[in-house]
């Protein structure tokens, strides 16, 4: 039972480690270099798998912008710049993180917005059911 | 019922809410129908197209330049043998490669000259010219993420449509033969 579990505790092990590497390999100067990229990528869209990010992304397109990027930061790019080359060729939509643009007023506002009208809607019920008892009976608004 | 009777909109408000919550449903699903969610319009619609010069399907040690192809519009196609929805839009291009009224150059992705040549010899070859960018690096400066993808481009070097996915009867009668035409008439 023992070396049953010492198996299994082996080939999961494999199997996390393989998984690991499923990701290429890059040649990163330090760990300092290497955080920077994977906060990076996490943060782009890889285009053909569009729910996961270029860092998780086992795409081939995936593979290829992140030895691009790569590239880029060996030649000195910063995180804006290289976020900039991206977007002159795939448009705001790699970003997972939207800039605040005419199109994109809806998404950063408008969650915001519905709460502060569902707040004055509750505030207006609420008000009206604390009038005194004799002003209830006048209230229809609260018999549903 | 008294209440009723002075206040009926209250009442309805629950009805309201519903109602609006079922048109807000259906448009949604209306939307998800036909809305296809991997396309992507691309930045560089209006700009130039990238510089390249990538070597020629038929040719390998002879290259193709950006330069090489201005001074007439022509539909930039990127496909590759690998590519399944590629096979799909193959007979369209077939039918319609004398009926664009503009060339048709052919961009293989990220394949191997061989299997391209063999591709294009089963199925037939439609383009006027096949360049090959086996790394996909210029691609990239494309804002190519899938073949199949086409690009119009103008006399100027201006992309001035792309079409993700497929090109298909429907698609050329509505979107892109318009284009073309508008190229025409400004006699670029």
């Amino acid at each position: 039972m023992r070396r049953l579990l010492a198996v299994v505790i082996v080939v999961l092990a494999l199997a996390s480690s393989a998984a690991a590497f499923a990701i290429d390999p890059l040649p990163f100067k330090d760990a300092a270099q290497r955080d920077r990229f994977q906060n990076l990528t996490r943060d782009l869209r890889c285009m053909v798998c569009q729910d996961e990010s270029l860092l998780s992304s086992n795409a081939d397109f995936a593979k290829q912008l992140r030895r691009q990027i790569f590239d880029m930061m060996q030649q000195g790019k910063s995180d804006r710049q290289i976020k900039d080359w991206l977007v002159a060729r795939y448009s705001t939509f790699i970003l997972y993180d939207p800039p605040l643009a005419p199109s994109t007023i809806v998404l950063w506002f408008g969650t915001p917005a519905v709460l502060v009208a569902g707040g004055i809607v509750v505030i207006v019920l609420l008000r009206r059911r604390t009038r005194p008892a004799d002003a209830i009976a006048e209230d229809a608004g609260d018999d549903w | 019922m008294n209440e009723v009777a002075r206040k009926p909109v209250a009442r309805f408000v629950p009805l309201i809410v519903f109602a609006a919550l079922l048109v807000f449903f259906v448009v949604g699903l209306a939307w998800n129908q036909d809305h296809n969610a991997s396309f992507v319009p691309s930045p560089l619609i209006g700009k130039p197209a990238p510089a390249f010069r990538l070597p020629r399907l038929a040719h390998p040690a002879q290259f193709v330049s950006k330069a090489d192809l201005l001074g007439k519009p022509y539909l930039l196609n990127v496909f590759a043998s690998w590519c399944f929805a590629c096979g799909d839009e193959h007979p369209t291009l077939m039918a319609y490669r004398d009926k664009f009224g503009i060339a048709l150059i052919g961009y293989d992705y990220k394949d191997t000259p061989q299997a391209a040549r063999d591709w294009l010899q089963r199925h037939g070859d439609p383009y006027r010219e096949v360049i090959t960018d086996q790394s996909g690096d210029t691609a990239i400066d494309f804002g190519v993420y899938g073949a199949p993808e086409t690009y119009l481009i103008d006399a100027k070097g201006i992309i001035r449509y792309k079409h993700i996915g497929p090109l298909t009867p429907d698609v050329i009668a509505k979107r892109l033969e318009p284009k073309i035409r508008e190229l025409e008439r400004e006699g670029t």
